[in-house]
């Protein structure tokens, strides 16, 4: 009779199972992963006429990923978007503008030795570094969607910690009113960043903030995983931001620095185009992009091009109820 | 250089142009139907059909110089083919972003095409094409006189509503919308006294 623990937990597996086999079952599947993510970028549909010069120019082995120890979820309420698409589909300039290239152009990306320094208004300054990030807080998982500025959306399994609990670890004083947060700026490891053409002629470092209620706020998380296992480079490895009330810009990827300060930082596509992308960037229906609606979008699932269903997008990207008190008062056009 | 080939050869040349020109057009749709088009096939169709449809028309534009310069006079007989397909992959395009992209919301799709300047932009260059492609037949030609040649001049505004197009959907990186525009530029400087003796009669300069 199997008695199944009440506290399921994707890691036990190898207790149990000979780790020579699960090694190279391991290796087998991640080998076959690598194989499907290939097949998917070969397609070759987004080729342009600089396609020639960038295809070959970085492929190395497939970055490794290990498995995490979380407190899962549970059941999703909506179908998750496949894990491979998750991780082919990315807008991580710092690897390349086009939306194939994070997954095609990091897999070399070192992410340890890490460290994520916290300072500014703070009376506990501190320094995660690598291992900190995984351990310093207990996981969990969290079922979010992300909606893109660009009006596609996802269904995304991350684990990670609120970043309210790095915030009360740090102590903010009374003059901590923004965060700023500030991505890795290595161009020897990013090819975007020292490739203005690649990196989609944004000056880096790439910059991010956020007021310090909504930084406080639950839903806001610092994730260091998805789909149980750490985060791959293209999404932002090995931790990233992720606020899924507002559009994904604002969810700062490989995150370095987060600095707390008394007046609203700059914030990169916010300096590139103040009228389309504005510092608070919540999830909107009601105030398009210059150019495009944002009243719906396109959910990106599982199966070819009659799959792709559009579908409304909500305020606050449907977390309103946990959210829209922040904004009470404020005129979300202007403050878009 | 004078290359030519055999009149009787025209149909087979054509055929292998047929077959040049929608091979990547059916690669594309059958990737796309079989998941095989990276996580967002709907942005990928229509990617790629925008960019066939500017390409063809640059090309068409290249015939007319190439047949000058190098003495390519059977060049000629393929460029009402080429811009033909142009307005293929341009119609493809449109399709794809009602079928695909707003899915049947006529309203959106109305909407879109005029609230949004660089789609209203791209929409007239369609309609243009459209009104080209059919008038494209020697029937018509012949019956249209004069007419016909002022009406398909408009070649140069479409490649050029294409490219602005194109460099206005961009997100950041320019790059590839400015070596459209030089490319578009270089065909045009082969036609400098036509547009110089254009620019006279509309008093521009």
């Amino acid at each position: 009779m199997l008695i199944k623990s009440t506290h399921k937990n994707a890691t036990k597996e190898h207790q149990i199972t000979d780790e020579k086999i699960y090694y190279g079952r391991r290796e087998m599947l991640k080998n076959m992963g690598f194989l499907g993510v290939g097949t998917l970028l070969g397609g070759g549909a987004n080729a342009g006429v600089f396609d020639l010069f960038s295809r070959d120019e970085e492929r190395p082995s497939v970055f490794q990923r290990d498995d995490l120890t979380y407190k899962p979820e549970g059941q999703a309420l909506e179908e998750l978007t496949p894990e491979s698409k998750i991780i082919s589909h990315n807008n991580f300039y710092e690897f390349g503008a086009q939306k194939n290239q994070p997954a095609e152009l990091s897999q070399g990306f070192k992410v340890d030795p890490w460290k994520l320094a916290i300072s500014g208004e703070v009376e506990k300054p501190l320094i995660l570094d690598y291992d900190d990030l995984y351990s310093s807080f207990d996981l969990e998982e969290r079922i979010y969607r992300l909606r893109c500025v660009e009006a596609w959306s996802m269904v995304v399994p991350w684990i990670g910690f609120s970043l309210a609990d790095l915030v009360k670890k740090a102590k903010p004083t009374s003059k901590a009113n923004y965060l700023a947060f500030e991505t890795l700026y290595d161009p020897e490891q990013m090819i975007g960043q020292r490739n203005r053409r690649l990196g989609g002629g944004i000056n880096y470092p790439y910059l991010e903030g956020l007021r310090i209620d909504e930084a406080m706020n639950p839903l806001a998380l610092m994730s260091v995983g998805l789909y149980g296992k750490t985060l791959p480079p293209q999404n932002g490895a090995p931790i990233r931001l992720v606020v899924p009330w507002k559009y994904g810009f604002k969810s700062i990827k490989s995150v370095v620095g987060i600095k707390f300060v008394e007046k609203q930082p700059p914030t990169t596509w916010n300096i590139l185009a103040a009228n389309e992308y504005g510092f608070y960037a919540n999830v909107n229906p009601k105030v398009d992009h210059p150019r495009w609606s944002q009243a719906s979008e396109r959910r990106i699932t599982t199966g070819g091009i009659f799959d792709q269903n559009r579908i409304d997008t909500q305020p606050f990207n449907g977390y309103g109820e946990q959210v829209a008190s922040l904004y009470s008062g404020m005129n979300l056009r202007k403050y878009y | 250089m004078a290359l030519s080939i055999p009149t009787d050869r025209i149909p087979l040349f054509k055929s292998l142009l047929h077959l040049v020109m929608l091979y990547p057009l059916v690669n594309l749709y059958i990737d796309a139907f079989a998941d095989r088009l990276g996580a967002d096939p709907v942005d990928a169709v229509i990617h790629f059909t925008g960019m066939g449809a500017i390409n063809c028309l640059l090309i068409s534009l290249l015939i007319s110089p190439l047949a000058k310069t190098f003495k390519l006079g059977f060049l000629i007989h393929f460029r009402r083919m080429i811009g033909l397909y142009a307005f293929v992959y341009a119609l493809c395009h449109v399709l794809n972003f009602l079928f695909f992209e707003v899915q049947f919301d006529l309203t959106l799709f109305i909407g879109e095409i005029f609230q949004r300047p660089y789609i209203t932009v791209g929409m007239g260059a369609f309609v243009l094409l459209l009104s080209l492609a059919l008038t494209s037949s020697a029937k018509i030609r012949r019956k249209m006189k004069k007419n016909w040649q002022t009406l398909h001049n408009f070649t140069y505004l479409v490649a050029l509503l294409g490219v602005v197009h194109f460099y206005w959907s961009v997100k950041s990186d320019i790059s590839e919308p400015l070596v459209y525009f030089a490319l578009y530029g270089a065909l045009m400087a082969f036609r400098h006294d036509r547009l110089k003796r254009w620019s006279k009669r509309l008093r521009l300069w």
